[in-house]
C-alpha cells in the first residue's frame, strides 16, 4: 500500500504551490494527523542509492524531506550523522551536488517539501546569494542551518527571503522565554525544536518534556512545530507526535544505512529497500499518533 | 556622544555582537547560544569588577609568576648582526608557556559562574596541561579532549595532565588533531550544558572567547611596554609572534596596536612549504569561512569543507586563526609572514645553542622570522619576540626530525 498523501493525483508538472511547506502543514491538519520528517544525508551511502531512497520515501510516507549537506566538522551531530557525512564526503557531495540531486527529485515530484540541512561553511563558501537562487531554482523549499543563529543569519536570509526558501531555525531546551520570540519572530515554515540538550542520535527525548516545551513554544509561535533530536523508534515518533505538528528522525535512519554499507564501503544489495521499509514503521507509527 | 569619540583605533573590537569587520561573530547550535551570551554577560561583569581584578593580578603574580622576564638577547643579537632582540619570556611562567594566564582569567570567570566541570581542547598539550593545573588549583572536574594523533607526539603532556587529575579523552576522528578535539568538545559541551564550561585555549571560536582571551593575555603587551620602557625608554620598533590561533601574539599585540611606529608582524606555520599544500597558514593559504563558532581565514577546499592542516609544531597544527587576526591581516595592521617546520628546526637549535633556551617549537617559528628580519636593521632597532613556550615537550619531536633515537 502506498502511503503517499495525495494518492492519485497526477504530481506530474504541475505549477509549484507557493509554499510546499504550508500545503503540507494545511494538508496535514485536513488528515487530522502529525508529519513525519525524514533525514538523509546527501549521497549517502552512495549517489545511486541514495537516489533511490530519495525517490522511494514520499510513498513510504516521509511528509518532509530533510537531506543533510554534508560537512567535515559537523559539531551538533552524534557519532551516526558524522559517519553518515565522512560516507557522503567519499563521493565528493558539494553543495552543487546536492543541488544536482533535488533537481532530479523534482522531476517526477513536486508535492513533498524538500529541507536542506547543514552547516554555514559550504553555503558561505558557495555564495549565499547564488546558493538561494539555484536552491530555489532545483525545487528546495527550506533551510536548516544548524550554526546560524538569528544573531548571524540576516546575510543568508536575505537571500533565501528574496527567492520565496524558508530559513528554518532551530529552538532548544536551554532557549529562555526572553530569547524565543527573537527566533520564532525571525522563523519561517515550521520551527524546529530540538528536544534534548545534546548532539544528534543519542539521548532520547522525554515525552513530558516535550510536550511542555511544545506549549511552551506554541505561546510564541502559530507556526508548525516540528520535533527532532533523539527520536530512533517508530513507538517514540508516535509518543513525540501526540505533542507537535511533526516528529523528525534522523540518525536512526541513517543507522540503517550504516548497517547495509560493507567493510569496503559498498552498500548491500537491496539496501535501499531496507532503508524505505523502516520510514514505513515510522509512518506507521506517527499516523496512529493523534486520538 | 558616539561621534565626539570616533576616532582612527584597531583596539575597539569587537563590536557587541562580537565582530572584528567581517570577522568574528557567534556560529553555534541554538542550544549553546543562551550558554554563550551566559559566559558574555559573566565576563562582562566580571572584568571591571575590582574584586575581580584583584584576585586575578594575585594568582598571576603568586601563582603563575607574573610579570615575565624581559629578557635581552645579548649573543643573539650579536650573532644576527642587526637589531637589538629582546624575548618576552613567557616560558617561564608556570607550566612553561603564555597559557596559565588565560586559563586562570577563565577559571575565575567559570566559578563565578557556579560551574562545577571544566571542559578543553588542546592540541601541543600545553593549554590542557595549563587548563588542568588550574583545575587542580580550584578543585575541579576536569576533562581534555586531545586528538590521537597528538597524544602519540606528546606524551609527557598527557601524562603531566593525568598526574593533575584531568581525564584526556583521546578523539580518533576527523584528522585526530587539534580541529578535532575541539569539534568533541562543543560536542560534550551541548550536551552537558548545565555543569559545564567549555574552557578555550586560544583566541578564536564564539564570541565572547576571541575578546576575553586577548584582554586576559594583553598582560603580555602591558608588561612589555613597562619593561622596555624601563630598560631602553622608548617603545620597541618591531614585535614577532607565532600565530596558530594567536593568542600569545595578540596578547602581545594589542597593546600595541595603535602605536604607528611599531612593526607588528605575525608568523604562520608554513609546514612543508606552501605549495605543498602541507601547512597549517590560514591567512597566507586560505580563506575566509566559518569554522567553530566564528568567521575567519581557514584552510578549505572550493566546496567549503575543512582542510587538515600540517606543522611540526602541534599548537600551530589548526586550519584556523583568531578571527582579530584575520581582520588586522585585513586591515594591513599586522603583517603575516611564514616559517617552514625547517626553518623552526633551524632555530629551535640555534637559540638553545647561543642563549641556553630550549624554545617550544611554536616560537621557534617566530625566531624564523626574528634571523631573516633582525640582520637587515640598525643597531638602535628594538625588537621584541614572544617566547612563548619552553621546548622541552618538543625534544621527542626535535629528535626525531633530526634522525636521533631518544
Amino acid at each position: 500500500m502506498s502511503l503517499n498523501l495525495v494518492e492519485g493525483v497526477a504530481a506530474k508538472k504541475m505549477p509549484a504551490p507557493i509554499s510546499r511547506i504550508a500545503e503540507r502543514f494545511a494538508l496535514l491538519k485536513k488528515y487530522k494527523r502529525a508529519g513525519l520528517v525524514t533525514f538523509i544525508s546527501a549521497n549517502d551511502p552512495n549517489p545511486d542509492v541514495f537516489a533511490e531512497i530519495l525517490e522511494g520515501l514520499p510513498s513510504a510516507g516521509a511528509d518532509i524531506i530533510e537531506i543533510g549537506i554534508p560537512f567535515t566538522d559537523p559539531a551538533a551531530d552524534g557519532p551516526s550523522i558524522q559517519a553518515s557525512s565522512q560516507r557522503a564526503l567519499k563521493h565528493k557531495t558539494d553543495v552543487k551536488a546536492v543541488l544536482k540531486a533535488v533537481e532530479k527529485f523534482r522531476e517526477d515530484e513536486i508535492e513533498t517539501p524538500v529541507v536542506l540541512m547543514g552547516y554555514y561553511n559550504p553555503i558561505y563558501r558557495y555564495g549565499p546569494q547564488e546558493f538561494a537562487e539555484h536552491a530555489a531554482k532545483a525545487g528546495v523549499d527550506g533551510v536548516i542551518v544548524v550554526d546560524l543563529p538569528p544573531e548571524e543569519a540576516e546575510e543568508l536570509d536575505v537571500h533565501l527571503r528574496a527567492h520565496n526558501l524558508h530559513l528554518i531555525f532551530l529552538t532548544a531546551p536551554t532557549s529562555s522565554d526572553a530569547r524565543l520570540p527573537a527566533i520564532v519572530g525571525r522563523a519561517s515554515g515550521f520551527v524546529y525544536y530540538v528536544s534534548i540538550a545534546g548532539i544528534t542520535g543519542t539521548a532520547t527525548a522525554d515525552e513530558h518534556a516535550v510536550a511542555k516545551a511544545v506549549a511552551r513554544l506554541r505561546k510564541h509561535t502559530r507556526l508548525p512545530i516540528a520535533v527532532g533530536f533523539g527520536i530512533k523508534t517508530p513507538e517514540q515518533a508516535k509518543a513525540i507526535a501526540a505533542h507537535c505538528d511533526a516528529a523528525v528522525v534522523g540518525s536512526a535512519i541513517v543507522d540503517v544505512i550504516a548497517k547495509g554499507v560493507k567493510a569496503d564501503g559498498t552498500p548491500e544489495a537491496g539496501l535501499s529497500n531496507k532503508v524505505l521499509e523502516f520510514v514505513k514503521t515510522l509512518a506507521t507509527g506517527i499516523r496512529n499518533a493523534w486520538p | 556622544m558616539a561621534v565626539a569619540e570616533a576616532r582612527n583605533t584597531y583596539r575597539s573590537g569587537a563590536d557587541e555582537n562580537g565582530h572584528f569587520g567581517l570577522f568574528g561573530g557567534r556560529y553555534v547550535a541554538e542550544t549553546l547560544m543562551p550558554l554563550i551570551l551566559e559566559v558574555d554577560k559573566a565576563y562582562a561583569a566580571a572584568k571591571d569588577d575590582p574584586a575581580f581584578i584583584r584576585e586575578l593580578t594575585n594568582l598571576n603574580l603568586h601563582y603563575a609568576g607574573r610579570p615575565s622576564a624581559l629578557y635581552y638577547a645579548e649573543r643573539l643579537t650579536a650573532h644576527l648582526g642587526g637589531a637589538k632582540v629582546y624575548f618576552k619570556r613567557e616560558e617561564l611562567n608556570h607550566t612553561g608557556s603564555h597559557k596559565i594566564t588565560n586559563c586562570l582569567g577563565q577559571i575565575l570567570i567559570a566559578r563565578r559562574m557556579g560551574k562545577t566541570r571544566i571542559i578543553a581542547e588542546t592540541g601541543a598539550g600545553q593549554h590542557g596541561v595549563a587548563t588542568a593545573t588550574v583545575c587542580a588549583r580550584f578543585g575541579l572536574k576536569c576533562v581534555i579532549y586531545m586528538g590521537a594523533k597528538d597524544i602519540e607526539r606528546q606524551k609527557p603532556n598527557v601524562f603531566r595532565m593525568r598526574l593533575l587529575g584531568a581525564e584526556v579523552r583521546p578523539v580518533e576522528k576527523g584528522s585526530a588533531s587539534l580541529k578535532d578535539a575541539m569539534n568533541e568538545a562543543l560536542r560534550d559541551w551541548v550536551s552537558n550544558v548545565h555543569d559545564t564550561y567549555y574552557l578555550i585555549g586560544t583566541a578564536a571560536g564564539p564570541h565572547p572567547y576571541p575578546t576575553m582571551v586577548r584582554d586576559f593575555q594583553s598582560v603580555i603587551g602591558t608588561e612589555t611596554r613597562e619593561q622596555l620602557m624601563a630598560a631602553e625608554g622608548r617603545l620597541p620598533d618591531s614585535l614577532v609572534a607565532a600565530v596558530g590561533g594567536g593568542s600569545n601574539a595578540i596578547g602581545l599585540f594589542h597593546p600595541f596596536l595603535d602605536d604607528a611606529s611599531v612593526q607588528i608582524f605575525g608568523v604562520e606555520a608554513a609546514g612543508k612549504g606552501i605549495a605543498t599544500g602541507e601547512h597549517a597558514a590560514s591567512i597566507t593559504g586560505g580563506s575566509p569561512g566559518v569554522l567553530h563558532g566564528n568567521r575567519t581565514y581557514l584552510l578549505q577546499d572550493d566546496g567549503g569543507q575543512i582542510k587538515e592542516a600540517h606543522s611540526i609544531s602541534a599548537g600551530l597544527d589548526y586550519p584556523g586563526i583568531g578571527p582579530e587576526h584575520a581582520w588586522l591581516h585585513f586591515q594591513g595592521r599586522v603583517k603575516y609572514v611564514l616559517a617552514t617546520d625547517q626553518e623552526a628546526l633551524e632555530a629551535f637549535q640555534l637559540c638553545s645553542k647561543l642563549e641556553g633556551i630550549l624554545p617550544a617549537l611554536e616560537s621557534a617559528h617566530a625566531l624564523v622570522h626574528v634571523m631573516r628580519f633582525a640582520p637587515t636593521q640598525a643597531p638602535d632597532h628594538l625588537l621584541v619576540m614572544n617566547l612563548s613556550g619552553r621546548g622541552d615537550k618538543d625534544v621527542f619531536t626535535v629528535a626525531d626530525a633530526l634522525g636521533e633515537k631518544l
